[in-house]
């Protein structure tokens, strides 16, 4: 990459395809241990790989903070700011106009969890159905992060929040379960810790047609009260106990479990967190959720026996 | 051109369409659309226009509606939208950053009450509304006035001098379903009338730029002062688009302030919307009769008029204005910026709001005439009186 992100310097246009440092650059304003800024890299090398390149559609939410103040960009693809609810159906809009006019890229809609579980629930839901042929990315780090921590419909019970106190009563909402439901073409989950899983769906996700739901585990250090260096650790604990488990939905219809939870107990995950505290937690009932949850997950892969 | 008998919603339709259809050799047309009383024909009208390039999508909210829009005109497509009322309500916040974008996105708003009470009659509220977003409004009278109005404003609010978009509004089922003969152009006049789009600031796949990120507040002000300087320019590059409306279809569009009597008229009343027909009609039996009235009718109220409003009543002694809209404890919003026009220029005129016809209330000769006969007695102007009700008595105790 030349150096395009110099003010004023607005029309140098980056060469085809995506480079693999190309879609976030040096010099963003992410926190340390930030997984969007990971999970970023990772669908930059992505995209590199499959010789492609894509619009990012980014509503309200710390992805949108990382361009960086106007003219100046922190990434190296054309980048829309939309409002919090509206990515899917602006990604919608430049989709079809780039489907009209046989151009090449994907169009992405990177957003956080209060985008996705709530505010802009509706909007994606609708995009699903249509079928839209975008690709809308979930960085889920459990919390609206960009507006200091307050609990989102994603936030995991037990997690204290500047809104939740006291810690959080509700579960997090399943929204997988809810995409999938939409018979999307394709639905996965993503970990930075287990990254060559992480390339494989991005791949199949780019090379797929339709809507595409990808929803990643990204931890928050500054949210979730942890140490910027345990981050790919955390994320680990939560596949490998189950709480995060890594699969993927075709169609809504065939269903695989990428990576099986190794055993991993779930007590280590919640220390490492301030926003926990174990008062609030109940690790017997939460370990039986995360069994319940794999064994659900293991019958519709068709897998019967509890591997 | 076919001389048809549609429905406002119908002419409305058309025109979307066939300005939409007229960028098919460019990059093409798309909307997000989303029904809602009274202008749901004109999105039905659209979803059926077999469109050459370009695609109708049914969305979930007018919200999303308007964002399919600019997702579309983003990418450099022609877009356009409708709606109504609560929906542009609903839709606000887009409409809102519609503007800000400086995307030229054409939307026809059909006037209905807004909710509550439910009440799908007309009333100009919902998009005086939006007055202060950074759109251009236009308020039509007849179903040809709605068609060459939206036409219109597709080569306005792409003119690269102004590059905003713009709301041509109606009012609901007085124009909306109201059918009359309609002139409808061809594909091939509209296409010599509307030139490609060509969207500056347009993304492309292959070029690195944040639309819409953060901005400093130095390098915000600059940009809200390129609006102010755009909407200055709005009234000259008008002119040119009616000019050159004229030559292609050979009909006038109108002027964004048209007058009827006032040369000499004592007294002018100001009017928008289909109730200009009417008070068109009074104006024109009381002038026959020897009394010096007149009528202004704001066809273009954003950019407010303001030099053609005080052109039209400068031998005015008293000017009534007649809004179809309440703006809840301040009066009428078309006879607050009258008022503020007149200021420093027009002071010695009495300036009355009357507020009529809210709530879908029928505005007939007779309350133009129970106007005029309130105007031209009283002896001073006064709070804005509500017609067809009697404020004395119906009141909640």
């Amino acid at each position: 990459m030349t150096a395009a992100a110099i003010p004023g310097k607005l029309d140098k246009r980056p060469t085809l395809p995506c480079t693999d440092e190309c879609l976030l650059r040096a010099g963003n304003t992410n926190c340390g241990g930030c997984g969007m800024s990971v999970g970023l890299t990772m669908l930059g090398r992505a995209l590199a790989n499959a010789g492609d390149t894509c619009t990012l559609v980014i509503p309200a939410c710390c992805g949108i903070v990382t361009a960086g103040a106007f003219p100046t960009t922190s990434y190296g693809v054309p980048t829309i700011a939309t409002t919090f609810a509206s990515s899917p159906a602006v990604a919608s809009g430049v989709a079809t106009i780039r489907d009209l006019n046989d151009e090449p890229g994907q169009v992405i809609c990177w957003a956080g969890d209060g985008g996705t579980y709530d505010i802009g629930l509706a909007t994606l839901s609708a995009a699903a159905e249509r079928n839209e042929n975008i690709i809308y990315i979930c960085y889920d780090n459990e919390i609206y992060g960009n507006t200091g921590g307050q609990r989102s419909s994603a936030t995991p019970a037990g997690a204290r929040t500047t809104t939740t106190p006291r810690g959080k009563a509700q579960d997090k909402k399943d929204i997988m379960s809810i995409m999938t439901a939409h018979r999307v073409p394709y639905a996965a989950t993503l970990s930075i810790a287990h990254p060559d899983d992480f390339a494989r769906k991005l791949s199949t996700a780019l090379s797929t047609q339709g809507l595409r739901f990808l929803l990643l585990h990204s931890p928050c250090p500054t949210g979730w009260k942890s140490e910027a260096e345990d981050s790919v650790a955390l994320v680990r604990m939560a596949v490998g106990s189950g709480l995060f488990p890594l699969y993927e939905v075709f169609d809504g219809a065939t269903w695989k479990i990428n990576v099986e939870p190794d055993g991993t107990d779930l007590a280590e995950y919640f220390h490492r967190q301030r926003r926990f505290d174990d008062d609030d937690i109940d690790f017997d009932q939460t370990r039986r959720a995360c069994a319940d949850r794999m064994q659900r997950l293991r019958s519709l892969a068709g897998q019967h026996s509890a591997g | 051109m076919p001389v048809e008998v549609v429905t406002g919603n119908q002419a409305a339709g058309h025109a979307l369409s066939v300005a939409g259809e007229a960028n098919r050799t460019a990059r093409g047309v798309a909307c997000g659309i989303y029904p809602i009383t009274p202008q749901t024909e004109i999105v039905e009208y659209v979803a059926k226009f077999p469109f050459s390039k370009g695609r109708v999508v049914p969305v979930e909210s007018e919200h999303s509606a308007m964002a399919v829009s600019m997702g579309a005109s983003m990418n450099g497509a022609r877009a356009f939208t409708a709606s109504s009322a609560n929906g542009l309500a609903y839709m606000a916040e887009n409409i809102m950053v519609a503007g800000y974008y400086r995307l030229p996105i054409v939307m026809v708003a059909v006037n209905r009450t807004l909710g509550p009470p439910w009440n799908i009659w007309a009333d100009q509220g919902d998009t005086l509304m939006l007055r202060d977003f950074a759109w251009l409004q236009f308020y039509c009278e007849d179903n040809q006035e709605v068609l060459d109005t939206t036409l219109l404003a597709f080569r306005l609010a792409e003119d690269r001098r102004i590059l905003l978009p713009v709301l041509t509004c109606m009012d609901a089922f007085i124009v909306s379903h109201t059918q009359t003969e309609t002139s409808l152009p061809g594909q091939d006049e509209v296409d010599r009338f509307l030139p490609d789009l060509d969207l500056p600031h347009r993304m492309h796949y292959d070029e690195a730029r944040t639309l819409g990120g953060l901005a400093w507040p130095h390098e915000g002000l600059s940009m809200r002062l390129e609006i102010d300087e755009a909407m200055k320019r709005v009234p000259g590059v008008y002119q040119e688009c009616r000019k050159r409306f004229l030559e292609v279809f050979g009909r006038d569009p109108g002027d964004m302030v048209q007058t009827v009597a006032t040369e000499d008229a004592e007294f002018v009343l100001v009017a928008s919307g289909s109730v200009a027909t009417t008070a068109r009609e009074v104006v024109l039996r009381r002038r026959a009769a020897g009394e010096k009235i007149g009528l202004v009718k704001i066809k273009m109220f954003r950019p407010f008029p303001e030099a053609a409003l005080r052109d039209a009543c400068q031998f005015a002694t008293r000017v009534g204005v007649l809004d179809r809209n309440y703006a809840a404890g301040a009066g009428g919003v078309f006879w607050q910026d009258t008022r503020a026009a007149f200021q420093g220029h027009l002071d010695d005129v009495l300036v009355q709001d009357y507020l009529t016809g809210l709530c879908g209330g029928d505005v007939t000769p007779d309350v133009i005439d129970e106007v005029l006969a309130d105007l031209t007695t009283r002896s001073a102007a006064g709070e804005p009186v509500w017609m067809g009700i009697d404020t004395s008595k119906e009141t909640l105790q």
